[in-house]
């Protein structure tokens, strides 16, 4: 987003010297032609408008080179294992054989799990910062939150596979092991080894990730809740989770759905903390302690060794699953979003 | 008019004082609000009256800083007492407000939501409720056969009765109406003071406006406020043509306010 903006931004200064330097000469030389100073500035109207539209649409033609591109790359890979490339949990690099299975389910899975940690746990610190907290943390919480988006994601990488891991491995999951893990039904996700690493770990980072995006989407959707309408649910007796369960959260469901679709779409393209710690293997198994791969890490960690075209297009297809996944969630997110906008502007 | 003079009060205020932070917004108010009658507070803006009533259900509280020292008693009972639960209170004392404010959700939700907090009625029985709040809300009728579509469809003075059967749905004793009719046009306004006059039969009512003919039409008992103190209180027919004190007196007459 912030390379749309740039040139829009960069223009201007190239565009106006001129201007400025005329309007100089107009108050030394009270004659100069009226007609030809409109004129000239009519010019460079549009010459600043034509830059603007430039580098506006010059953001969509590069979106399309990169799907073109995506699309040409995979080629290869398109026509030899068709749609079965979707369903196909092969990755033998040494006979060609090639599926995008279990990177696709990884991806998903350790998505989900993040989306069911980070949901709760963003309402809560949403409620909190909007309904409970007194009113001098609210900013600095506020603010602190905002900065944990701000931590570069290998920063989450080294901490996970370094701190995170090792404790998670040493108490938690021989925890999980014998609790969940003996349970009928749900016992099969949740054994293994205790590793530390695998696809929960991931999930789990990846949580503490996009809480800061969907909790901070959250408390300013939360914030724009007319007074008024809290007052009448407090006022019929209702609880603070009564109000926020009842009716803050449906009077914001649309706004609150866009943020979580923007923590989904960060999560699914996230690549280097994931590829820290989900352990990068391809196999396809049940437990969620195991070692598995998500489509970026996969990308990240075999770009470098891909020998034979196959192999490559194989990888690039893979990306474009990815792009094709992300891009649909984060249209999703817009169009609430902005379905959202638009009914506040009703509101008013 | 003496506190004693009310010959059954409901709820008695014995030197209220409220403040926002080191503001002091009211001034030891004592008051009576006689049962099954209305109330009626008026005064010019910021005097209070707005004040006065959100300390009735101590809708206050959501806000910190605010804080009302005194008594308020409800049947002999202090809701000031912090040992008073707040979600009990606001099941006998309902609000509505200055602006129709229904809930993101449907007509017949909108009306069960209250009750839902208290009771648990089965299917049938909460039928039969939502139908007679409705009808004490004199809009059973138009909504009657649309209650499963959105309460924010319907028009403002509809909104507002759907608040006000919101409020009676819960079966409260006292309704503390906040300017009911400011946001609404002539006619929603006729509907719901008439409502007012019938609800008088089963609730203690008490109402702030800014309007002081609807005082005069609907109330039986008049308060008026000025700059957070009581000046008077009295019969509505005898604040309006024969007030004892000269501020109440300038304010009814026009010449000031």
């Amino acid at each position: 987003m912030t390379g749309a903006l740039a040139p829009v931004v960069f223009i201007p200064n190239f565009v106006f010297c001129p201007i400025i330097i005329q309007v100089k000469k107009h108050t030394t030389m009270p004659m100069f032609s009226h007609e030809a100073r409109l004129k000239r500035q009519a010019m460079f109207d549009l010459l600043f408008r034509g830059l603007t539209r430039i580098s506006a649409f010059g953001v969509l033609a590069l979106l399309a080179a990169i799907i073109v591109s995506l699309i040409m790359g995979s080629m290869p890979a398109i026509h030899t294992f068709g749609l079965g490339f979707l369903a196909s949990s092969d990755w033998d690099p040494v006979n060609d054989k090639f599926g995008a299975l279990i990177p696709i389910i990884g991806t998903l899975i350790t998505s989900c799990i993040a989306l069911l940690i980070a949901i709760p746990v963003s309402f809560g610190i949403a409620i909190f910062l909007t309904e409970l907290s007194p009113r001098i943390l609210r900013r600095p919480l506020g603010i602190a939150i905002e900065l944990l988006a701000g931590i570069p994601s290998i920063i989450y990488g080294m901490w996970g596979l370094f701190v995170f891991a090792p404790l998670f491995g040493d108490y938690i999951e021989p925890w999980i092991n014998r609790h969940i893990g003996t349970m009928p039904y749900l016992g099969p996700f949740f054994s293994g080894p205790p590793m530390g690493i695998g696809m929960l770990t991931a999930g789990i980072i990846l949580a503490i990730m996009v809480i800061p995006f969907i909790a901070s989407v959250m408390r300013d959707v939360f914030d724009v809740v007319p007074a008024l309408l809290k007052e009448s649910a407090y006022g019929l007796g209702a609880t603070t989770w009564e109000v926020m369960w009842q009716v803050v959260l449906p009077y914001t469901k649309v706004g609150v759905a866009g943020g979580i679709m923007l923590g989904l779409g960060r999560a699914l393209g996230e690549t280097m903390a994931v590829t820290f710690v989900i352990g990068n293997a391809h196999e396809l198994t049940k437990s969620l302690l195991m070692p598995g791969n998500s489509i970026s890490s996969a990308l990240a960690n075999e770009f470098t060794e891909a020998v034979g075209d196959l192999y490559t297009s194989s990888l690039i297809e893979l990306g474009l699953i990815l792009f094709f996944i992300t891009f649909v969630v984060l249209s999703i997110a817009r169009y609430m979003l902005f379905k959202l906008g638009q009914r506040e502007g009703q509101a008013s | 008019m003496d506190i004693e003079k009310i010959a059954n009060p409901k709820i008695i205020i014995k030197d209220l004082n409220f403040y926002y932070g080191n503001y002091r917004a009211l001034k030891d108010i004592n008051l009576s609000i006689a049962e099954k009658m209305v109330t009626a507070f008026i005064g010019p803006s910021g005097c209070g009256k707005s004040t006065l009533l959100r300390t009735f259900n101590r809708m206050y509280q959501l806000y910190p800083k605010q804080k009302a020292t005194g008594e308020i008693l409800l049947d002999g009972a202090n809701i000031l007492d912090s040992k008073q639960d707040l979600n009990m209170l606001r099941a006998k004392i309902g609000m509505v407000f200055q602006k129709p404010t229904p809930f993101p959700m449907s007509i017949y939700d909108n009306i069960a939501f209250g009750v839902k907090l208290y009771e648990n009625l089965s299917k049938h029985d909460m039928e039969a409720r939502v139908e007679w709040a409705l009808r004490k809300a004199a809009l059973w009728g138009e909504v009657k056969d649309k209650l499963k579509q959105s309460g924010t469809g319907l028009s403002g003075g509809q909104q507002q009765r759907l608040c006000i059967a919101r409020a009676i749905a819960v079966k409260p004793q006292v309704l503390l109406l906040d300017e009911p009719t400011s946001a609404l046009d002539p006619i929603s306004t006729a509907h719901i003071e008439k409502l007012i006059d019938e609800l008088k039969e089963d609730f203690t009512i008490v109402i702030v406006t800014h309007n002081m003919q609807q005082a005069a039409r609907i109330s039986d008992y008049t308060a008026y406020m000025y700059l957070g103190d009581l000046i008077e209180l009295g019969e509505t027919s005898t604040v309006f043509t024969n007030p004892k004190r000269k501020e109440t007196e300038d304010y009814i007459t026009g010449r000031f306010g």
